[in-house]
This record gives C-alpha cells, sequence and structure tokens, in this order.
C-alpha cells in the first residue's frame, strides 16, 4: 500500500465507503420510525400495548420452540430442514388425537391436567422419534452428497409429512379441544390470558433444560463440538452418528412441544400448518442467527412480539399483514445483518 | 491394558487408500513399536495425512491391513480406535474454535471417566505447555497459531493414548516455536507415550525420532535409522535443502 492510489483504483473504494455510510444511516432511521411507532402505540393506549406485546411474545415462545429445531439441526450438519414445520403440525393433530380419542376429555379438570402431562410426554416421544427416522432413513445417506441433495430431499419430506396430515385429519381446519383452563387475568387494563402462563410455565423450564443439556452434559458438549468440526470431534471419540441423530431427537421434541402447546392454546390444525408457522419460525431462526440457539429463542420472541403488536395496536397494519410484515424484517435484516442478531459469520457457515 | 502382545504397537501392511478412482497411498507398509518416535516424512501431496487419517478410522482404505496391539482396526469407526489408545492431533490443528481452552481439553478426555485422572491429566498438560494455562478460560479460536498447536497436542494427550499420531505440528510455526513443540515430543516420550510423527520438516523430524520412513507419491521409498536417514545426501539433496 506504499505506492499511491490511481483515480481508477480509488474510485470504487470510495463509492464502497459511501454507500456503507449510507447503510448505516438507512438502518438507523429505520430503527428510530420502529421504536417511533412503539412509542406512539404505547401512549395511545398502553393497557392495548401492553396486552397486544403479552399475547405476541406467547405467540415468540411457540416459534421459539420451533425456530430451534431448525438452530440446532442447521448448527450441526448445516441442513436447513424444510420438513421441520411439518413435523410440529403432526404434534398438534397427535396432541388432540391423545386428549380426545385416549382421554376424551372435553371440558377443563383436574383430569384435563393429567390428559395434558400424558400428552405432553408422549408428543415429545412421538416428535422425537419421526425426526430421528427422518434423519437415519434419509439425511443421514446424503451427508457426503452435495448440499443441495439432502435439502431437496428436506423439500420432499415435508410433503410426505403433510401427505400424512393430509390423510390423517383432512383437508379442511379441524378443531380440537382444550383441556386447560380457559380465560384472562385482568391486571390494571392489561389481559393476560392463563393460555399465556401455561405456555411460559411449559416452555421456560424446557427452555432451561435444554440449555442444560448443551452447554453441561457430556451429550451437549459432543454436539457443540460435532457442529464446530466432524472430523476432530470423531477424532476424540464422539460417535457423530449418534450426536446427529440425539440433534435431531431434541429438535423433534421441542417441535412436539409447541405442538401440544398450539393445540392447547390456538385450537385448530391443518395439514399445511407447518408450512405457515414452519416458515415463520425458520425466519425467527435466521433472524436470531441460524445455528445460534440464545438467538433462535430471541429471534422466535421478537417475531411474535412484532406480530402481536402488529395485530393489536391501534396503528398495527392487521392481522392481513402480519406475513408481510414479518418477512420486510427478514429481509431488511438480511441486507444491514446478514449473520442475524446472534450469529456466528454466515459466511463461515454457508 | 498393561499386557502388551509380542510384535510392533502398529503395523500398518500393503495399505492402499484412494480417493475416488485416484490413489493417494498405494502399499504402504510402516510399523512402529512400544516406546519409539517414528517419523514419516516426505513433500506435499505425499499422502502422509491420508496415511494417518487411515489409520484413525476417518477414511477406510480400499486394501492392506492396519494392526494396533495385535488387533485388527482398519474396519472399526474413528472413536473406537480412539477407545483403543490411539490418539491424533491432525493436521491444521482442527481445535474447536468456539469453546475454550479447558472445553477443548475436556473433549480430548471425551471417553474417559476417571475424574481424577482427567484433572491430574490437564494439569499435566498445563505443566508440558504453560501457555495453555494462562489461557484457559479463553476461547480456542483466539489463540495465536503456536499455541493452537499446543492445544491440539495437549488435547489429543488428554485421552491418555499408548500411540500419539502428530499430523505436521510444526506447520506454520516460528523457528523458537518449532523447538519448544519437538522438545516436547522428547518429553512426551520419556512420559510413556510412543510417537508417530508426520513432517514436513524432515531435519527436525529426523533429529528427534529413532526411526524414519520416506514417502513419495504415496509409497515408502526409502526407511531405515534416523541418525542414518539425515546423513544420506540424497535425503539431504530432496528433503533437507541441500
Ligand atoms: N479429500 C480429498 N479428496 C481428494 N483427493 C485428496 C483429498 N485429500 C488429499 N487428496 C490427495 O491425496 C494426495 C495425498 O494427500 P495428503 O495425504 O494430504 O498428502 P500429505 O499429507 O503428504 O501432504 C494428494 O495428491 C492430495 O491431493
Ligand atoms: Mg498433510
Amino acid at each position: 500500500m506504499a505506492q499511491s492510489p490511481t483515480a481508477a483504483a480509488s474510485l470504487p473504494k470510495s463509492r464502497l465507503r459511501l454507500s456503507a455510510y449510507g447503510e448505516r444511516v438507512a438502518a438507523y432511521t429505520i430503527l428510530a420510525a420502529v421504536f417511533a411507532w412503539l412509542v406512539v402505540n404505547f401512549l395511545d393506549n398502553p393497557q392495548q400495548f401492553l396486552s397486544a406485546a403479552v399475547f405476541g411474545i406467547s405467540n415468540g415462545a411457540l416459534y421459539a420452540l420451533i425456530a430451534l429445531g431448525y438452530s440446532l439441526v442447521y448448527g450441526i450438519i448445516e441442513l436447513i430442514n424444510f420438513a421441520h414445520g411439518d413435523l410440529f403440525m403432526l404434534g398438534t393433530l397427535f396432541s388432540g388425537f391423545i386428549i380426545t380419542v385416549v382421554f376424551g376429555s372435553k371440558a377443563m379438570s383436574a383430569m384435563g391436567w393429567v390428559a395434558f402431562l400424558v400428552a405432553l410426554v408422549l408428543v415429545i416421544l412421538f416428535c422425537a422419534s419421526i425426526n430421528m427416522s427422518i434423519e437415519f432413513l434419509a439425511y443421514r445417506r446424503l451427508r457426503h452428497a452435495p448440499k443441495l441433495a439432502p435439502l431437496i430431499t428436506a423439500v420432499g419430506m415435508s410433503f410426505v409429512l403433510q401427505f400424512v396430515g393430509l390423510k390423517w385429519n383432512g383437508s379442511t381446519q379441524k378443531s380440537q379441544p382444550s383441556v386447560l383452563p380457559q380465560g384472562y387475568i385482568d391486571l390494571g387494563g392489561v389481559r393476560i390470558y392463563t393460555s399465556f402462563l401455561i405456555v411460559l410455565a411449559v416452555t421456560i423450564p424446557i427452555l432451561g433444560l435444554m440449555t442444560w443439556i448443551v452447554t453441561k452434559t457430556r451429550m451437549g458438549k459432543a454436539m457443540r463440538a460435532t457442529a464446530q468440526d466432524q472430523d476432530a470431534a470423531r477424532l476424540m471419540g464422539v460417535n457423530v452418528n449418534r450426536i446427529i441423530s440425539f440433534t435431531f431427537g431434541i429438535g423433534g421434541a421441542l417441535a412436539g412441544v409447541a405442538g401440544l402447546m398450539y393445540e392447547q392454546t390456538v385450537g385448530t390444525t391443518r395439514y399445511d400448518l407447518g408450512l405457515q408457522l414452519g416458515l415463520i419460525a425458520f425466519t425467527a431462526a435466521v433472524l436470531g442467527g441460524i445455528g445460534s440457539l440464545p438467538g433462535a429463542v430471541l429471534g422466535g420472541v421478537l417475531i411474535g412480539l412484532i406480530q402481536g403488536l402488529n395485530e393489536g395496536v391501534r396503528y398495527g397494519a392487521g392481522q392481513r399483514w402480519t406475513q408481510s410484515v414479518v418477512f420486510s424484517i427478514l429481509i431488511l435484516f438480511m441486507v444491514f445483518k446478514p449473520t442475524g442478531l446472534m450469529g456466528v459469520s454466515m459466511r463461515e457457515k454457508v | 491394558m498393561t499386557t502388551t502382545p509380542a510384535g510392533p504397537m502398529l503395523e500398518i501392511s500393503g495399505l492402499s487408500v484412494y480417493y475416488g478412482n485416484i490413489a493417494a497411498v498405494k502399499g504402504l507398509n510402516l510399523t512402529v513399536n512400544e516406546g519409539e518416535i517414528i517419523t514419516l516424512i516426505g513433500s506435499n501431496g505425499a499422502g502422509k495425512s491420508t496415511t494417518l487419517r487411515t489409520v484413525s478410522g476417518l477414511i477406510r482404505p480400499r486394501s492392506g491391513a492396519v494392526t494396533f496391539l495385535g488387533q485388527r482396526i482398519d474396519s472399526l469407526p474413528a472413536h473406537d480406535v480412539v477407545k483403543r489408545g490411539l490418539a491424533q492431533s491432525p493436521e491444521g490443528r482442527r481445535i474447536f474454535p468456539r469453546m475454550t481452552v479447558a472445553e477443548n481439553l475436556d473433549l480430548g478426555a471425551f471417553l474417559r471417566n476417571d475424574k481424577a485422572g482427567i484433572a491430574q491429566d490437564q494439569e499435566r498438560m498445563l505443566e508440558l505447555f504453560p501457555r495453555l494455562r494462562e489461557r484457559i478460560s479463553q476461547k480456542a479460536g483466539t489463540l495465536s497459531g503456536g499455541e493452537q498447536q499446543m492445544l491440539a497436542v495437549a488435547r489429543a494427550l488428554m485421552a491418555r493414548p499408548r500411540l500419539l499420531l502428530l499430523d505436521e505440528p510444526s506447520m506454520g510455526l516460528a523457528p523458537v516455536l518449532v523447538d519448544v513443540i519437538f522438545a516436547t515430543i522428547r518429553r512426551i516420550r520419556e512420559q510413556g507415550t510412543t510417537v508417530l510423527l508426520v513432517e514436513q520438516n524432515a531435519r527436525a523430524a529426523l533429529s528427534v525420532a529413532d526411526r524414519a520412513y520416506v514417502l513419495e507419491s504415496g509409497t515408502i521409498k526409502l526407511s531405515g535409522n534416523a541418525r542414518e536417514l539425515r546423513n544420506d545426501p540424497e535425503i539431504a539433496k530432496a528433503y533437507l535443502g541441500g
């Protein structure tokens, strides 16, 4: 860099700098506008704002559970598991099946809680084993194939699971019973639905358990090692196949939990539910930085919050616009911060 | 695990390894006896890393046999090879960059469950490589190249292996650090671990090894006493820079 740059050489450089500067200005302008929008809505009707936020966080917790499944799998084998949303859909169907067919519970009672807990355990086992089977039957064989092969296979798997859902539940939206207490608590005008509290009461310990598994246990250490360098992990004595299978198991379990919670709080499901919710949860995972577990949780809660506010406050765009808003935010993020909120360098991973 | 069958600790015979249709190793024979430091030298692309990766079970040979402590290991998965007492510090260090130094060492002992022994060995590693002690809770990815290399060697030793495979531990290191690494290899042997050392730095490798093998295009070109090879004019010309 000793010689003086020619005009031709310096031109693109300065243009680059200008655009980086422009980018920053644009990013801060957008952030300021969002902040102003939040303040205006809050001042307009604080109770309504907070109710919408609480509702959004509750949805966000479910998105977080699903998003974790995408991030766990991406983190360990760099595969976007398109079938994951559909696994969640099967989780909703299975939960409904257990609660209506096996327990026949229609109304909330002490038996309702039993049904809920049994369904929780069973749906975890159900979704975990499906996810592990998918990995074993389909993805494992393609582990050394070019990346497009497992990706297309995942899309195919998504259709397979949707077809199972279609055969199982028919093509129309079905309502399913809730066995949990309904209603809401009024906290000075802010509505906190009981379902919100139940979602948090289930999600938070499960997230805690997962964090503990990943950071503290032997399996968790092996998972992180495998995610960072598969061959090196092998040289440490890690059985990489078993770890990948375990990872799919955890991701499936979380999707199962989300399925049950969705079935119990929203109450309707259809064979293509996974497509919509899966896409939102995948967006959450990317927003948080795909491969990052805290990122997936943060992204999920954030998207739930955005959705809740967009649909629940006075100057929101309304439900029809929610998907557009969510994906606009994703696009903005990809432009201004491609690694997501907490991601490791995307370039290094893709 | 204290009884050693008669014969060499590691015996590689007629080993051929292919990538697709291209042979990287062709009919390689090599033995390592307990307590030795053996070096496998050769220029870039000769097939040294392929040999070590095959011994560790990361890739499968097309033909030939690898026998360790009297038992065939050439069809074992890599994690079972480690269990038998054979650890490797791979080419390019391959430490876990987003884990701390302590976690990396811990993973080296992944298959062990003697807590006290692991703690004791970690202490031994930190004495062997004092730099790692200063960096113990730092993310391994933030270490310098030399420190990462020390970590890779220490991590492999945490498995308490009978045989340690080292793939180019001096690669990319400043001359001072190369000396440190090679002095450490001697100490590792003194502490009872047999070493198979792969190097491009033939001069340093021949000065530390008992016996040496020279690999060229996937086949052993020469082998023998390391001191004699060091004085061999042909070797000097081809591998020691004149
Ligand atoms: N993953 C691979 N795929 C295809 N060819 C490879 C691969 N790894 C190494 N090779 C080839 O095999 C030969 C031996 O490589 P290697 O064992 O890495 O040599 P060395 O360690 O002696 O430098 C080289 O020609 C190299 O290009
Ligand atoms: Mg090599």
